[in-house]
């Protein structure tokens, strides 16, 4: 990791990075494009994605309406550029909310002997539940609302980060470092954070790029079946949705929106697998292979 | 061998246990008043309190769960709000489509994507390994609503082969039920033969490695009976693992392939369910399908130890 990040100041060493790892840079080059096409939507050849025009419903692709309009005369480019939006907020809320809520987790589970136990038999039952599953389930009672829809989505992602904590917290604790900082009578707290943390983020932000790709997926999936995002809100998922009843008429409705859908999760995929060769190819086991 | 059985089927009663807190717990918590929902609109407070006192819902939440999970024991999932009736006879009516389209994928991606793995391992690095391994990265990534919408596209409606959508049942003579079902099918196996692929190869790989498959080719063994009895034999369990741990992919997967061919399975239920607010069918469903996928997984750790004559308890 150190030696990375000291070979990575100088440019022929980066380029040499990228020449070993073509797939960190394709995974890089489509995030970077989406996360512009998501800031830059305005300014994208872009109308109201939400402007209904009764007299311009199901329009083939034009000038004027790069890929066509929907059923209800919306610009279907228009809505797939804000579409974006969600499907990145969603991915990168999700993410971040989980990971920083599954390391706290996983390292009280590591650390306090006590508590591991139950605390894994919690998270074993949680990952029972198939993570679609838990989601509409909090869903059903909550309501749509984005908000709702990361938290819903979170839910079921957190076990596996809390898995992986544990496992690597586990392991270093037994190295000889962590051993002696203990003798030194070391509080746990500042055990923890000072020689702990840093060698369970290579792995834990790894599986933060499988998390991301899993929650874009499974937002989409939920707006498809007309139960996340909430139906006026643009998102990639919902374009799909309003799309199904007008899919012989206008095929374009569905496969645009998916096809997008199957290239970001592609990318942030691949993207994640890079990255584990990249900062630990001895992880390629254990994250990321059956989610 | 018994012991490990017994201890094996111990292991699932805290899974089980903590997946119905969960379950009862989001219900009971979540907003809405089961029995003012049941009593209706017209209802009176005194109405409401009496349904409430029906339902065992003025007692406290221990006792609650105790009722309901005794409940479930007696295979007593409750009642539909919406139909009133019992969620067993709602999940029963609807089980056929599901149970058909989950078998078909399960045993279409097993013959599909153990070959598959094997190949690849077998000639790593040439072009049928970057083709299986491209097309597992690739097929990971593909939603069940992009393929089977593709599929349709084409194979319904360009070609004009195959039903776009629905679902008739066997009764109705074996060739309309699997003219309906190819499409779901090849949909839903994409994401399950990726994962299966990606797992063979890997296993093989580290298999092949070994110091007794050169033996068993060195002794002149056909390669044939070299890759699949000693080097395939020697990597059923990751495979198996696999298979197991994505039955939680397929049962996810399910619900959006049944909404995308209207096929009127459990999946279905689940998302009209979650429509209409019918919270009872969600959680009876959410019982059922993690039940499922503990007692799959269950039987796949058992089946190691039939098999696999090196591992003892």
């Amino acid at each position: 990791m150190s030696t990375v990040v000291a070979n990575s100041t100088s440019f022929r060493s980066t380029v040499s990075i990228m020449r070993r790892h073509p797939g960190l840079v394709f995974g890089l080059v489509v995030v970077a494009a989406m996360v512009l096409l998501a800031i830059a939507a305005p300014w994208l050849h872009t109308l109201d994605p939400t402007l209904i025009r009764p007299r311009m419903r199901l329009k083939p692709p034009s000038s004027e309406f790069w890929f066509g309009t929907d059923a209800s005369g919306r610009d279907l480019w228009s809505r797939i550029a804000y579409g974006s939006r969600i499907s990145l907020i969603v991915g990168a809320s999700v993410a971040s909310a989980s990971l920083v809520i599954g390391l706290v987790i996983g390292m009280i589970a590591g650390a306090i002997r006590k508590l591991d136990g139950i605390i894994m038999r919690i998270m074993d039952g949680v990952m029972a539940i198939p993570a679609i599953l838990l989601a509409i389930m909090v869903v059903s009672l909550f309501g749509a609302a984005l908000q709702t829809v990361i938290i819903a989505i979170t839910l079921p992602e957190i076990p596996r980060v809390v898995r992986l904590t544990r496992s690597v917290v586990l392991t270093v604790r037994g190295e000889a470092y962590v051993e002696a900082a203990i003798s030194m009578g070391t509080p746990t707290q500042i055990l923890m954070i000072r020689h702990i943390l840093p060698n369970i983020l290579a792995p834990v932000i790894v599986q933060a790029t499988f998390t991301a790709s899993a929650a874009i997926l499974i937002e989409a999936s939920l707006s498809f079946l007309g139960i996340g995002t909430p139906s006026e809100i643009p998102s990639w998922g919902n374009i799909m949705a309003d799309g199904r009843n007008y899919f012989q008429m206008a095929p374009q409705l569905i496969i645009a929106p998916g096809l997008l859908v199957a290239l970001t999760v592609l990318a942030v995929n691949i993207l994640g697998d890079g990255l584990r060769d990249l900062l630990d190819p001895r992880l390629a086991k254990s994250v990321g292979d059956a989610r | 061998m018994v012991r490990f059985l017994f201890r094996r089927l111990l292991s699932i009663i805290p899974v089980l246990a903590i997946v119905s807190i969960i379950v009862f717990l989001a219900l009971r918590l979540g907003p809405g008043d089961p029995a003012a929902i049941l009593a209706g609109d017209s209802a009176t407070p005194e109405m409401v309190a009496a349904m409430r006192a029906h339902l065992g819902l003025d007692q406290s939440l221990p006792q609650q769960f105790l009722h309901w999970v005794v409940q479930i024991a007696h295979g007593d999932l409750g009642r539909s709000i919406t139909s009133n009736q019992p969620v067993t006879t709602l999940v029963a009516s609807r089980l056929q489509p599901t149970l058909a389209l989950a078998i078909a994928t399960i045993i279409f991606s097993i013959l599909v994507a153990t070959p598959l793995g094997v190949l690849a391992a077998w000639r790593r690095g040439t072009w049928v390994d970057n083709l299986a391994s491209g097309g597992a990265v690739i097929g990971f990534a593909l939603p069940a609503f992009v393929t089977g919408y593709l599929l349709v596209f084409v194979f319904a409606l360009k070609l004009q082969w195959l039903p776009v959508q629905g679902f008739v049942p066997l009764s109705e003579g074996f060739w309309p039920f699997g003219r309906h079902l190819v499409l779901p099918t090849l949909t839903l196996s994409t994401i399950y033969i990726a994962l299966i692929t990606r797992v063979t190869r890997a296993s093989m790989l580290e298999i092949l490695g070994e110091d007794f498959v050169r033996t068993a080719r060195a002794k002149g063994l056909p390669e044939r009976v070299v890759l699949f009895r000693h080097a395939l034999g020697n990597s059923a369990i990751p495979i198996l693992s696999v298979i197991g741990i994505g039955i939680a992919l397929l049962l996810g997967g399910v619900v959006v392939t049944e909404s995308v061919f209207s096929i009127p399975g459990l999946g279905r239920l689940t998302v009209e369910a979650v429509v209409a607010r019918d919270y009872p069918v969600v959680q009876g469903i959410i019982i059922l399908f993690s039940g499922v996928y503990v007692l799959i997984n269950l039987a796949v750790d058992i089946s190691y130890a039939i098999f696999d004559p090196r591992i003892s308890y």
